[in-house]
């Protein structure tokens, strides 16, 4: 992140290739490949079914694959020992749809729990590293006292997002942010997704069904159906294509008013 | 394969450099300034907090890197550094240098003040768990109340009686614990059994161990240990369900759908409960009487015909009703008490591993206070 690349020559930092992932008989993802650019904000969508969260989960190796290679960062996952893969789950941040904080310990505890795990820092460093990043997502700094379950739903989506910063990762997944968020509080959030990214030199990896989202902070959409990709490009190209879901999704009344407001 | 991999850490650590000329003090940083050296950055800042001066200048030329652990270190080093009163300016940052700088913003650094414990504060802890115990009977009161209304509600209109819930309820509380409600009184029934012999035997009164287990297993043994096999697997099955739903919100849906979750979901628990209790309360005691004569043949040489005769002869029709009686007792003081704890888990985890200990120690230790006080009932009307 402390070297930007020129956007012709981008690297790639994560490789999947002819995957197929699948639940007993039937192939949620079969045949598909897709690269994410070091420094982009890649909005995947597709029709609920679409295996879109099968395929965030499967890269992050939380679901076995049935064929196919991930690689991250240029390392085939397959092939990695438990250190290396540890090195690597460093790397990255996960936000879960409902954020998964840990309903037994306090937003800051959340934060420092990764922290306690992975680095040498005293009380009061830790205290002051989760606090920052408490206010950087835009939370108050007493926050970070408060459990979980009374947080309302967008600080606890801005608590997640905290927590899957908490190691400075280089890719963070976004599983559905704006889901359940007012459109106000989903357009901060993605202003926020944004700035992040800006600042820390962030590589977003989001799946979203958020039309607004998709056309004021992705760089590069990716649309999934029928187990593969189906279309990549940007806004404009999503409304040129063929494909009957994409042209309902991208060309409906909701997605001329997301573009009408954004542009 | 290789291994050695060259460690990447000796020539990136962070540093900062200083000299002073002129009263201006340059600060060279260098290195990686980031989590991973987390104590060097703790201890250059330590040490950095001296710097005094007119000027203060950081040279950014050399750094390697930096993230959000270096980025506050810098920020809090400029903090402490500008409240003596010093000029600091940054020097020869790149963009995304400055961008991150930017963006961290500075809260007071809490101060944590250290708890001491005092007489005061156990005392304060005393008087704090005196008073939860008398909320505590004070909720079981207005719940069982709560509980009654209910039961009379369903009385006066049968049709809204959850039959089918009630009977799952009543297999899984009553048909699944039948095995191993039989044979831990077997068991119990056999070592009493064993215990009696073995001590009647100098008296050259073996014979007399069916008086002994008949009583013991049907007046007490055989409604205790059910009782409290109960509270250990239905009680906390209830709390842990109910809490669950309280968690999930879907206690606050039936109340919403206009259903009271008082009919829906713990009259047919605690009926279920009524039912199967003495239901097994008698397996129990067979499975007790059983194990127990099994040994005294064995072990004590008291044959099965002497073993019966004997049994009949000291066991009368209240000695069984007295175990019968109390245990739709028992079943009710379960009940109540898995569905208190149950309702009372808050949003987290941790809240509801709470209720469901607390639901099982407290139905346990009511079951022994609510047997003594049968106990000393019986006595007194001398039944």
């Amino acid at each position: 992140m402390q070297h930007p690349v020129p956007k012709a020559e981008r690297e790639t930092v994560i490789e999947v290739r002819d995957l197929a992932v699948g639940f007993g008989d039937r192939l949620v993802n079969d045949g598909l490949s897709l690269d994410v650019y070091r420094g982009e904000i890649l909005g995947v969508v597709g029709a609920s079914g679409t295996g879109k969260s099968v395929l965030m989960r499967t890269i992050v190796g939380l679901l076995p694959k049935k064929r196919g290679t991930i690689h991250v960062f240029g390392q085939d996952m397959e092939h990695l020992n438990e250190r290396e893969r540890q090195a690597i789950e460093r790397r990255w941040g996960i936000l879960f749809q409902q954020g998964a904080l840990f309903s037994s310990l306090t937003v800051k505890q959340n934060l420092q729990m990764p922290m306690r795990e992975y680095l040498d820092l005293s009380e009061s460093m830790l205290d002051d590293l989760a606090t920052m990043k408490i206010e950087m997502v835009g939370l108050k700094a007493d926050a970070g006292d408060k459990y979980p379950s009374e947080l309302s739903g967008g600080m606890i989506k801005r608590a997640a997002l905290a927590r899957a910063l908490a190691l400075d990762p280089e890719i963070v997944f976004l599983d559905e942010p704006t889901s359940g968020l007012d459109p106000i509080g989903a357009g901060d959030f993605d202003e926020l997704t944004a700035t992040l990214q800006k600042t820390l030199g962030l590589t977003v990896f989001m799946v979203t069904h958020d039309l607004d989202s998709l056309n004021t902070i992705c760089d590069r959409i990716v649309a999934l159906g029928e187990g593969k990709v189906l279309a990549s490009g940007d806004m404009q190209a999503m409304q040129n294509t063929t494909h009957p879901w994409l042209k309902s999704y991208f060309s409906g009344p909701r997605a001329h008013l997301a573009v009408g407001k954004g542009r | 394969m290789s291994g050695a991999v060259p460690d990447p850490d000796v020539d990136k650590r962070p540093n900062a450099h200083i000299t002073t000329a002129s009263g201006q003090t340059l600060m060279t940083v260098s290195g990686d300034w980031t989590m991973h050296h987390g104590r060097m950055l703790e201890a250059i800042l330590a040490s950095g907090k001296s710097v005094t001066g007119v000027n203060l200048s950081i040279d950014f030329v050399g750094i390697t890197g930096l993230d959000t652990l270096g980025a506050l270190v810098l920020a809090r080093l400029r903090e402490a550094v500008q409240k003596t009163g010093t000029t600091v300016t940054f020097t020869g940052m790149s963009q995304e240098q400055e961008l991150l700088l930017s963006e961290i913003s500075l809260s007071p650094q809490a101060v944590k003040s250290h708890k001491t414990i005092n007489l005061i504060d156990i005392l304060e802890d005393v008087g704090r768990a005196m008073a939860g115990f008398g909320r505590d009977l004070i909720n079981g009161v207005s719940f069982l109340g709560g509980v009654m209304a209910a039961f009379g509600r369903v009385m006066l209109r049968p049709r809204m009686f959850r039959g089918a819930a009630f009977v799952q309820q009543l297999e899984a509380f009553g048909f699944r614990s039948v095995p191993i409600i039989a044979l831990i009184s077997f068991l119990v029934g056999g070592i009493i059994a064993q215990q009696s012999v073995f001590q009647l035997r100098t008296f050259g009164t073996a014979a007399f161990v069916a008086d002994l287990l008949g009583i013991l297993v049907l007046r007490e043994l055989a409604v205790l240990l059910t009782a409290i096999m109960i509270a250990g697997r239905s009680g906390s099955a209830i709390t842990a369900e109910l809490g669950s739903m309280k968690m999930r919100e879907e206690i606050d849906a039936l109340r919403t759908m206009g259903l009271d979750p008082m009919e829906v979901l713990i009259v047919p628990r605690i009926l279920a409960l009524i039912v199967a209790m003495p239901i097994l309360t008698f397996i129990a005691s067979l499975a007790g009487i059983f194990g127990g004569g099994l040994v005294a043949w064995f072990y004590g040489d008291v044959s099965p015909d002497v073993f019966l005769t004997r049994l009949q002869g000291a066991i009368k029709f209240n000695t069984f009703m007295v175990g019968m009686i109390k245990a739709p007792v028992m079943a009710l003081v379960i009940g109540l008490i898995a569905s208190i704890e149950g309702m009372a888990v808050k949003g987290s985890a941790e809240s509801l591993g709470r209720q469901t200990t607390a639901s099982v120690v407290k139905a346990i230790f009511m079951v022994i206070v609510v047997d003594g006080l049968f106990a000393m009932f019986f006595a007194a009307i001398n039944y």
